[in-house]
């Protein structure tokens, strides 16, 4: 396994030592470090894309009024927050430090299958394109924009819309697509490539985390794939798989996207329960605790998220016992998330911690995840769920879990591993006013959801009653100063790229820090590990 | 730790006077509304449960992460401890509470009387009344199959208040022209269905939300304990209508109920008699412009010249394009004509409003509105936008067309 592949040898000759120039390196990009490059700039581009329709939502919300949107556009706009947050910004960005990472990590020289990666990458741009593209026709006064489902696409309200609902299908198929390519990678790439001595049980968490990410991925994208097409056929073909009026089932549909989309809520989070203990023991000054506790955790959550879907259509109208199934089955994820932070606590207790941005971000991460764990404790009650699902309630814990999970724990992994990627610093002034201003903005965004949605609010209305105005006029301030923080993060970032404003990193980079990507010089230069490392 | 110790037990003190205060407050803007049957209620008494646990599971994790925080940072512990695992039978023991905590609060705490409502909700048996509720895009329908009553249920909140032209009232959009009227005290079993795509049935007051999905009937039950007005809303997204199709329900005495009952068959005779009335072009006029305005107008818009590329204008001489099947729906129907709308003969015209056109949006308005009420909405149609046909049309003239083609 530890031999040096021959053809990684037959490519390190002189003249490949730099990588090559131009557009070409990027179009052609086979080096792990270059593709998870690609994937971190789509990613983020994508997540100020996706910013965007998020600021108008809220612009909307601000009065009870319809003045900036109509309840059409409003209810396209909404579908595509979803779609690109979820699909095209936080998968890309966790897959970007996957394929940037894991070969360091393991000591591997790059991926297993550099061409498939290629491939893997190619096609999210194709598929982000896809996705909007309905906007710009309309422009041109051709079909009615893009699909207006919300991200859900629950039939038959997807069978009824216009055109715009087949390039998202199309879409979420080439995405798919791309994440099972990129899993398979991935997974050949951590069964075959490790250093010698690498053995499953030295593996660092953070790789952990993605083995059983990429399994996931493999297990249930296939079924929303499967299902696209199905709708695809209903819309086009004469088939009726999800339309009642032709003997279809509607709720066959509820059931296929949430097969896939409740392991997709791992999928986006477990990445990033992977990278926060690494960053945690940087910080403390101490070695992780309870990793296989971790690992055996990441196991259990993979394995539970498959069979829980359907605590997301307890107001569907499941028969009484399947309700109770999921209900049970659903509160049992509780241990092994628990258990992550038993760990993390573990982890920081007692040690001698300092606190840079990616320590800022990772406990802020800590409490914001903890607050979306918490309020999925109390959606997991089916009978109680009758009054939160839908409502803006819904909508702040999943904002608290995946704005509180994997987007902290993006920006707590893009500053740890920034100056070892680029060779500078960066501002650390910067970096915690945008932590700081971070923290305190998504609260005052998303806190008043869960009240609006005690009270009553649902979720996805254009427009609301008078005794919800003084929360949605609090939380759209809230959204915009959230969103303007973000730049902050931006200017950061275009700093330590494209100046030499900041100060060079050492090859440990952290005082604290440990893993084989720390032993090279930073910035890695283009091949790492031709020659496999030794672990002791 | 002691101080850790004093913090929450000050927190459980707090916690608990919340609770105590929750009661007084519990019709604010951003809390529970008063529940007024056994199943909100029981669904309060577990949020009420719960919000104290999580409150208290978040301070105490909170609280620790603070204390280490503060203690354990580099300027106050300089040397880091290396333990990677607790050590011993009594860490182990000390290390696991946490977890066998999380499974009582789970299963028995929060478990029990989650079961309790779930089995409690389930049970639609000994209704002493069953009220049938269709899902339309977007709006109600109620039918009461025992008095051989029914009607639809509008959002009555006027388009100029949604377009912020005019100011708008207490109960904006959370008003119809017809409430669902339930007598209180008896068990009422409600039989849901929709006729296209899934919406969902929410009054906050009630604690039940039950998706209506095209293709089953569902069920569920109320029993409303005090008389009142309650409001909700359509709680699925279920397209461009969602917001605007709310649910309100009056809850009267029995004895009122059925006075009610007498008063809604009176009414509906009475709606019955005037497809045979004749009206004045004025009376048409003024009655088609108030039905426009409260069902048209959501989406053909106030000023008649609809949304491009999904809803038609109805002023004639003005472009619009969408999907093809709608074009050639709007063309054999001899409303469309070289890009443009344009005013096509009067029985195609009676026939879209009476029966929709289907594979569009456009709904069939048979069931849901008298023959004089669309008599009136056609010829206010037909006779404003800019629109000259000079068309009176006489409800006898839809009821004729009403029953087959």
């Amino acid at each position: 396994m530890s031999a040096v592949n021959p053809a990684i040898e037959q490519l390190h000759e002189p003249h490949h030592e730099a990588p090559p120039r131009g557009i070409t390196r990027w179009l052609y990009a086979t080096n792990h470090k270059d593709i998870g490059v690609m994937y971190l700039v789509f990613g983020v581009s994508m997540f100020f894309l996706g910013g965007l329709p998020a600021e108008l939502i809220r612009s909307e919300l601000l009065t009870p009024t319809m003045r900036v949107l109509s309840p059409e556009a409003y209810n396209q706009v909404i579908t595509i927050h979803g779609l690109v947050m979820v699909f095209a910004a936080v998968m890309p960005i966790t897959t970007g430090f996957a394929n940037y990472l894991i070969p360091l990590m393991i000591g591997a020289p790059d991926m297993a299958l550099p061409r498939l990666n290629n491939w893997g990458f190619w096609l999210l741009p194709a598929a982000a394109i896809l996705l909007v593209l309905p906007w710009g026709l309309k422009l041109i006064g051709i079909g009615t924009g893009t699909l207006d489902t919300g991200w859900t696409m629950y039939a038959p309200l997807s069978l009824q819309a216009g055109p715009g609902a087949d390039f998202a299908f199309v879409a979420v198929l080439l995405l798919g697509l791309s994440s099972t390519m990129a899993s398979i990678n991935i997974l050949v790439t951590i069964a075959q490539q490790r250093a010698a001595g690498m053995s499953w049980l030295k593996l660092p968490v953070f790789v952990w985390s993605w083995v059983v990410t990429a399994l996931l991925l493999i297990a249930v994208f296939p079924a929303l794939m499967a299902g696209c097409i199905m709708q695809i056929a209903d819309r086009h073909f004469g088939t009726h798989f999800f339309s009642a009026a032709g003997g279809g089932d509607p709720v066959l549909w509820e059931h296929i996207f949430w097969f896939f989309g409740h392991p997709e809520v791992y999928i986006l989070l477990l990445p990033t329960t992977g990278i926060l203990p690494h960053i945690l023991a940087t910080f403390a000054r101490k070695p992780m605790y309870g990793y296989k506790a971790q690992v055996y955790s990441f196991v259990a959550i993979g394995v539970m998220s498959i069979i829980v879907w359907a605590h997301h259509m307890f107001t569907s109208g499941l028969p009484t016992g399947v309700e109770i199934y999921f209900m049970l089955s659903t509160m049992a994820i509780s241990i092994p998330v628990a258990v992550l932070f038993f760990c993390w606590f573990g982890t920081i207790w007692r040690g001698s911690m300092t606190f840079e941005t990616p320590m800022l971000f990772a406990l802020g991460y800590i409490v914001l995840f903890g607050i979306g764990g918490l309020t999925g404790l109390v959606l997991s009650d089916a009978a109680a769920d009758q009054q939160y699902h839908n409502t803006y309630f819904l909508v702040a814990h999943f904002h608290y879990a995946l704005f509180g999970g994997p987007i902290m724990g993006i920006f707590a992994a893009l500053y740890y591993y920034l100056p070892k990627m680029t060779g500078r610093m960066y501002s650390e002034t910067l970096g915690r006013w945008h932590f700081w201003l971070t923290l305190i903005t998504f609260n005052v965004v998303f806190m008043p959801q869960f009240l609006l949605g005690i009270a009553g609010m649902p979720r996805r209305i254009p427009d609301y009653a008078l005794q919800f105005a003084p929360l949605n006029m609090v939380s759209s301030i809230g959204a915009f100063a959230l969103g303007a923080t973000q730049l902050l993060f931006l200017y950061n970032l275009a700093r330590t790229v494209f100046t030499t404003s900041g100060e060079a990193a050492s090859a440990r980079v952290w005082e604290g820090s440990s893993g084989l990507e720390f032993t090279l010089p930073s910035p890695p230069p283009f091949h790492t590990f031709v020659t496999p490392p030794v672990i002791e | 730790m002691s101080g850790e110790k004093i913090l929450q037990l000050g927190l459980l003190g707090l916690a608990g006077a919340v609770s105590r205060v929750r009661p007084a407050a519990a019709r604010a803007f951003y809390n529970f509304q008063t529940p007024v049957t056994p199943i909100a209620r029981d669904v309060l008494f577990i949020h009420d449960l719960f919000l104290v646990i999580i409150v208290i599971l978040f301070l105490i994790g909170t609280g620790a992460l603070l204390y280490s925080v503060f203690a354990h940072s580099r300027r106050r512990h300089t040397q880091a401890a290396t333990f990677t695992q607790p050590h011993g039978r009594k860490q182990w023991l000390w290390a696991s509470t946490p977890f066998v905590a999380l499974l009582i609060i789970d299963y028995l705490i929060l478990g029990i009387p989650a079961l309790h409502s779930i089995w409690a909700l389930a049970d639609t048996a000994d209704a002493q009344m069953t009220v049938q509720v269709t899902a339309h895009q977007w709006h109600w329908q109620y039918q009461y199959p025992a008095y051989g009553i029914g009607f639809s249920s509008d959002l009555s909140t006027p388009q100029q208040q949604i377009e912020n032209q005019a100011p708008k009232n207490r109960h904006f959009l959370l008003q119809v022209d017809h409430p669902l009227v339930l007598p209180t005290h008896e068990k009422i079993r409600l039989m849901l269905a929709s006729s296209d795509v899934i919406h969902a049935f929410w009054v906050p007051a009630f604690g039940i939300k039950q998706d209506v999905v095209p293709g089953y009937l569902r069920k569920t039950w109320v029993q409303i304990d005090k008389p009142g007005v309650y409001r909700g809303q359509c709680a699925e997204l279920c397209g461009v209508g969602h917001a605007f199709m709310p649910i309100v329900v009056r809850a009267v005495s029995p004895a009122q109920f059925q006075q009610w009952v007498t008063r809604e068959r009176a009414r509906e005779a009475a709606v019955a008699a005037t497809a045979s009335a004749t009206y004045s072009e004025t009376e048409l006029l003024a009655r088609g412009r108030h039905v426009f305005q409260t069902i048209c107008a959501a989406c053909h818009q106030l000023n008649g010249l609809g949304v491009p590329g999904a809803f038609p204008p109805i002023a004639a001489g003005h472009p619009f394009a969408a999907s093809a099947p709608m074009i050639a729906a709007l063309r054999a129907r001899g409303f469309y004509r070289q890009g443009q709308i344009v005013e096509g003969p009067l029985v195609d015209h009676i026939r879209i409003v009476l029966h929709g056109i289907p594979g569009t949006p456009m709904p069939a308005f048979a069931a849901q509105l008298s023959a004089a009420d669309i008599a009136a909405v056609i010829t206010y149609e037909r006779n404003d936008f800019g629109n000259h046909t000079g068309d009176v049309i006489e409800p006898a003239q839809v009821a004729a067309l009403e029953d087959g083609h």
